[in-house]
């Protein structure tokens, strides 16, 4: 892994996989405790419109990518606070329009679409460095969003009801809180691609969440989860020749599910020594 | 402003609430005074909840005018403290106490503003008040749902209240620890007017100074005590409960 390190793709994807391992730590920790994993989603697979309308203008696909992301998490915020719908009708309506566009698009573009593949699925070996310094933007403008409103967000994602009346603006943090999600999209789209994206949101947060009940201490440990899957997956695709993103996820979805079957068992062990005594 | 309209902390006349053209509140006309203790009871789907939250000015009626400290409820319930129903809370959420009774100071501190000493003095004495100082670094669900429940009390203490809105306040409370519960409002009245809501009989107790029945309409039973008659005058409302205790079990009669 170390002799890796000299090549300049090797690099930049160990950059990316700590980029990325902040974003998703920090706000998928809000993703799961407030349970808008779908909508996270959704707005991740609308992004793919954007991908594709950067193809058809010639433009850089991730700033095209982020234009979708935003113009989604504002549209899907409206239309589930503002209208009767059901929101899972609506994420998934969306989701599905979102892909239906990019299709289009790049079908539109002329000639063949270079790494299309990699918008879906994610390659962090071949993450450009203007990709690189958009990502460390982004994460500057989500870390101080979340600092700043710490006790906002946490209000929130608790107990909205109780915030309106405190005084908290609940509507419009829970806007921000979605344009947040959608810059974490961008950030991660180069390393996990727009179909993994939310499960780097959910995992390494569903992990912490089982070593602490303090929201801060879950984005610490989410993070640094994060970056140990990003950099084991990474490392078991270069040895194992396979794909980056699709190894990054496979492995902390393992983990995952084995610390849950872990901690099953462990709780099965106290209960069986409980009746022994 | 002479001195019986600030004594009125909550005047609502002539509500109407419609949920898809279904009536859920009709007509209904209240005035909660400074020192009142009002225990409103009614069946599920009866309008309670919608009714505190006419009051919250989270729901807008379709007709009628609330009053909230001679204020809209969006400007005047911040002189409420609220404590919503159990069920509504993911117990599982990764707080702690003392974190969830913080939240209560948000209107005392503001957008982007770190809580201070002050607030933390405020918590400290909330949770004095309900009993659950000593726990306070413990997780929220690792509570019994009485713990919960004072919890939720502080919370709506720290706000300052001058009224306090309880939401079936005692359907996660096991009997034993009812009386206990009710000892912390028989406290807290000195200090602000109580409302709680319930669909269960039981719930609002001796403690309670007046009494009102709500199934879509409301009938108000306002007096100083609860006698037998009192609650023969409740039960005919038009609401169908079944009673525990001393009352007999039947269903009543309409007006």
């Amino acid at each position: 892994m170390f002799e890796a390190l000299q090549f300049e793709f090797m690099r930049n994807a160990v950059v990316a996989g700590l980029l990325a391992a902040v974003a998703c730590g920090v706000v998928g920790v809000y993703v799961t405790v407030k349970k808008i994993v779908f909508v996270s989603d959704g707005i991740a697979h609308f992004s793919f419109g954007g991908v594709g309308l950067g193809y058809l203008l010639g433009i850089n696909p991730i700033w095209a990518a982020m234009a979708f992301t935003l113009a989604s998490a504002i549209g899907m915020g409206f239309i589930i606070r503002r209208t009767k719908l059901p929101e899972d009708t609506v994420i998934g309506v969306l989701l599905a329009m979102g892909m239906a566009l990019g299709i289009i698009f790049v079908g539109l573009s002329p000639g063949y679409a270079p790494d299309l593949f990699s918008y879906l699925f994610g390659n962090i070996l071949t993450v450009p460095l203007s990709d690189l310094i958009l990502m460390l933007v982004l994460d500057g403008i989500i870390l101080t969003a979340v600092i700043a409103l710490y006790k906002e967000f946490l209000t929130l994602c608790f107990d909205e009801e109780f915030g309106a009346i405190t005084g908290v603006p609940v509507e419009k943090l829970y806007f921000l809180l979605l344009c947040i999600i959608a810059l974490t999209v961008v950030v991660m789209i180069r390393v996990v691609g727009i179909i993994l994206v939310i499960a780097l949101l959910t995992i390494p947060a569903t992990l912490a969440r089982q070593f602490t009940h303090n929201l801060r201490t879950m984005m610490l440990l989410a993070t640094a989860f994060g970056a140990i899957f990003t950099f084991g997956g990474l490392w078991l695709s270069y040895v194992l020749d396979l794909a980056s993103g699709a190894t990054i996820i496979l492995l902390s979805g393992i983990v995952l599910l084995g610390s849950f079957g872990f901690s099953k068992l462990r709780s099965k062990a106290r209960q069986s020594a409980a009746i022994n005594e | 402003m002479n001195r019986m309209s600030e004594e009125n902390l909550v005047q609502l006349q002539d509500i109407w609430v419609r949920y898809n053209g279904a009536p859920v509140l009709e007509n209904i006309n209240l005035l909660i005074k400074k020192g009142d203790f009002l225990g409103i009871i009614g069946p599920n789907g009866g309008g309670k909840t919608t009714l505190l939250k006419v009051i919250l000015g989270l729901v807008h009626p379709d007709r009628g005018t609330v009053s909230v400290m001679g204020e809209s409820p969006v400007k005047g319930r911040r002189h409420i403290g609220y404590v919503s129903q159990y069920n509504l809370f993911d117990r599982s959420f990764p707080i702690n106490i003392w974190d969830t009774v913080l939240m209560g100071r948000y209107g005392n501190t503001g957008l982007f503003k770190r809580y201070d000493a002050q607030d933390r003095l405020a918590v400290e004495q909330a949770l004095k008040t309900v009993g659950m100082l000593d726990q306070r670094f413990h997780q929220l669900g690792q509570l019994s749902g009485g713990e919960q429940q004072r919890v939720f009390i502080a919370r709506a203490l720290v706000t300052d209240p001058q009224l306090l809105l309880l939401d079936e306040p005692t359907a996660s409370v096991d009997s034993a620890m009812q009386t206990e519960f009710y000892e912390i409002l028989d406290h807290l009245k000195q200090t602000m007017a109580i409302v709680l809501v319930s669909h269960d009989i039981s719930a609002v107790s001796i403690y309670v100074d007046k009494i009102a029945c709500l199934n879509r309409q409301l009938y108000y039973h306002g007096s100083k005590e609860i006698t037998s008659e009192i609650l023969e005058a409740t039960y005919k409302c038009p609401v169908q409960m079944i009673a525990h205790g001393n009352v007999p079990h039947r269903v009543l009669k309409e007006h």
